[in-house]
């Protein structure tokens, strides 16, 4: 999983004395062990990178010749029409799509699933621990083909009039404003995306919470802290690298989610009006090259998708990049 | 500012298991009290219950009573919290916050308390500071972390952190035993200057380090392994160290035992 994101939890944790983990082995000797797992080990690295690299040349050169035959712009257009003499396609309707859906599920996701890690490992009365860890655990290796059908059939019904009332009240706002989508909305993707990576937070954040150093927890509780008191001075600090790359991890499933996006959306109609509204459908770059797999008939359409890949790519990239940087500010402070 | 701690018949337990019997001591203000005796006696046990410390472990309560001048530590109107802010504790192994700079770890406690104005904490941060001796070895750092430094620099801010919130009594557990002799003594000479002004309870396993703190010395042991630990008894260091009335003490402290 971590290999979604490169960042996990374990990256960040301290060493099994506390300190820091070892970087780099002064001792290794010129020993044949040595030298055949070191050699082992910096081949599999760099055969590693090449590939990525390679696969990251081969999509952009895919890429190049339908972007320059583009007759719109890229970033700003919302045309998707790839195909024929004169290829015109734009991303910024996948953009806004993914992006608002997957900031619906983070905003509810990443507190609801901390809340849930710090009453697992701070308040349930310890016979409820261990199974209830155990629950979440299994709930995040759910797939997410589940999580769709579960969606369409289940919860729609229930999300149709909570949907309807928020525009009936708030309506007024841009956000909330009637679209007349009567499938699934882009909030309604975000609730969902939301309910899919909970479990995936709050089982990295328990995992982090519950390894907090008995004697940090002590350190505070002497002080006075009450127990809440006690879990903001000693409990999330030292889980925050952790919560971050939760987030980070949980996000990057939420941005290229696939199956249960493209169950769930209802595309917009060529021409649509633009609307600020999360109520309005439209499509994921994941869902919307998953739609159209079908298309991949000519080079250049094809271009046209790799390309709406390649930003999604970037998307993931610069979101954990972002979350890299926190980290490492802090690195000082967590070790 | 200080207090004296009278504690009658308590029994400390983890579940089912009794670890502590019927201990009755009582602690005399502005004065250090040393703990001593072998390994699993449940000196640690003791010290954590006049903090009410020991909650915190699942399982852990106490039967008996002790009390902090005329309040009572254990009343139902007790909250575990106030007897804490009232009774600090220093551990055994320096836990300074490690995501804490050197001023925040002082700061924390007074800001649990609810102080926010700048200038009354950065005042408390260096008094305390300077009462745990470490002011001029970080005043120019106060806004690194707290875990860079030494074992002893650590110990000695865990201190300050503690006397930051002026506490009545600081109970220490054995607030050297991770530290070099040097760093014991910088704390050690701490204790006598803090004793002015607190009322501190210090277990210790070093004999040497008991006979140049303490004023009194309470030595505690192990009928039997699976036993609880007994208070055997508490007089004035000089005499514990000197002449004993208990055989089992003169044993101890002369080696020949545990
Ligand atoms: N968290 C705990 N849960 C259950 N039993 C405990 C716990 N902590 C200590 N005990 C038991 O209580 C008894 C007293 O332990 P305690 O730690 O108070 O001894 P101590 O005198 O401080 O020993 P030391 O000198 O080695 O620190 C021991 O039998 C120990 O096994
Ligand atoms: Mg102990």
């Amino acid at each position: 999983m971590s290999t979604v994101t490169g960042v996990s939890a374990a990256d960040e944790l301290p060493g099994p004395d506390g300190g820091t983990p070892l970087r780099g082995d002064r001792a290794s000797t010129g020993r044949l062990g040595d030298r055949l797992f070191g050699g082992f080990a910096t081949f599999s690295g760099v055969l590693v990178i090449a590939i990525v690299t390679l696969i990251a040349v081969f999509l952009v050169v895919q890429a190049i010749p339908a972007l320059t035959n583009n007759s719109e712009n890229f970033f700003t257009s919302r045309v998707w029409a790839p195909g024929g003499e004169k290829p015109a396609f734009g991303v910024l309707e996948f953009l806004w799509t993914t992006v608002a859906a997957s900031t619906i599920a983070m905003l509810i996701a990443v507190p609801v699933g901390v809340a849930v890690a710090l009453f697992l490992t701070q308040y349930a009365p310890v016979w409820m621990r261990r199974p209830a860890a155990g629950l979440v655990d299994l709930l995040a290796a759910v797939p997410s083909i589940v999580y769709g059908l579960w969606g369409l059939i289940v919860f729609f019904p229930v999300w149709k009039p909570v949907q309807q009332w928020v525009e009936d009240k708030l309506g007024w706002f841009p956000l909330f404003g009637t679209a007349g989508i009567t499938g699934g909305t882009i909030a309604f993707i975000g609730v969902v995306l939301a309910i899919m990576v909970l479990p995936i937070v709050t089982a990295l954040s328990r995992e982090v919470f519950d390894q907090t150093p008995a004697t940090h927890k002590e350190g505070a509780l002497a002080l006075g802290a009450t127990q809440w008191e006690m879990i903001r001075t000693a409990v999330l600090p030292f889980g925050k690298p952790g919560v971050i790359s939760a987030a980070m991890l949980a996000l990057g499933r939420a941005l290229g989610e696939t199956i249960a996006v493209t169950f769930l959306v209802s595309a917009l109609p060529d021409g649509a009006k633009w609307t600020w509204s999360l109520f309005n459908g439209g499509e994921t770059f994941a869902s919307k090259i998953a739609n159209n797999a079908s298309e991949f008939s000519n080079p250049s359409k094809t271009g046209a998708y790799i390309a709406a890949g390649l930003v999604l790519f970037v998307l993931t990239f610069v979101v954990n990049s972002i979350a890299r940087i926190v980290i490492e500010r802090r690195k000082a402070f967590s070790e | 500012m200080a207090k004296r701690i009278d504690v009658s018949d308590l029994n400390v337990y983890y579940g089912s298991f009794k670890a502590v019997e019927g201990v009755s001591m009582t602690v005399e203000p502005r004065s250090v009290t040393a703990f001593i005796g072998p390994s699993g006696c449940g000196k640690s046990t003791f010290l954590r219950t006049l903090n009410r410390m020991h909650e915190v472990i699942p399982g852990g309560r106490v039967e008996g009573k002790v009390m902090l001048d005329d309040q009572d530590l254990y009343a139902a109107s007790m909250d575990p919290v106030t007897v804490r802010r009232t009774v600090g504790m220093v551990f055994q192994r320096p836990n300074p916050f490690p995501t804490m700079s050197i001023y925040d770890n002082v700061a924390a406690g007074l800001r649990l308390n609810g102080v926010k104005n700048k200038k009354t904490l950065d005042g408390i941060v260096e008094s305390s500071l300077k009462g745990a001796n470490l002011w001029n070895e970080v005043k120019d750092r106060l806004n690194k972390p707290g875990a860079g430094l030494s074992g002893g620099q650590q110990q000695r801010l865990c201190i300050a952190r503690a006397i930051a919130v002026q506490p009545q009594v600081l109970l220490m557990d054995e607030p050297c035993s991770a530290l070099d002799p040097i760093s014991t003594l910088a704390i050690e000479d701490l204790i006598n200057e803090l004793k002015n002004d607190y009322t501190i309870v210090i277990v210790t396993h070093n004999m040497q380090q008991a006979a140049r703190v303490s004023d009194r010395t309470a030595f505690f042991n192990l009928k039997a392994t699976g036993e609880p630990g007994r208070l055997v008894e508490v007089d004035d260091t000089t005499r514990i160290f000197n002449n004993p009335s208990q055989q089992a003490t003169e044993d101890y402290i002369s080696g020949r035992f545990g």
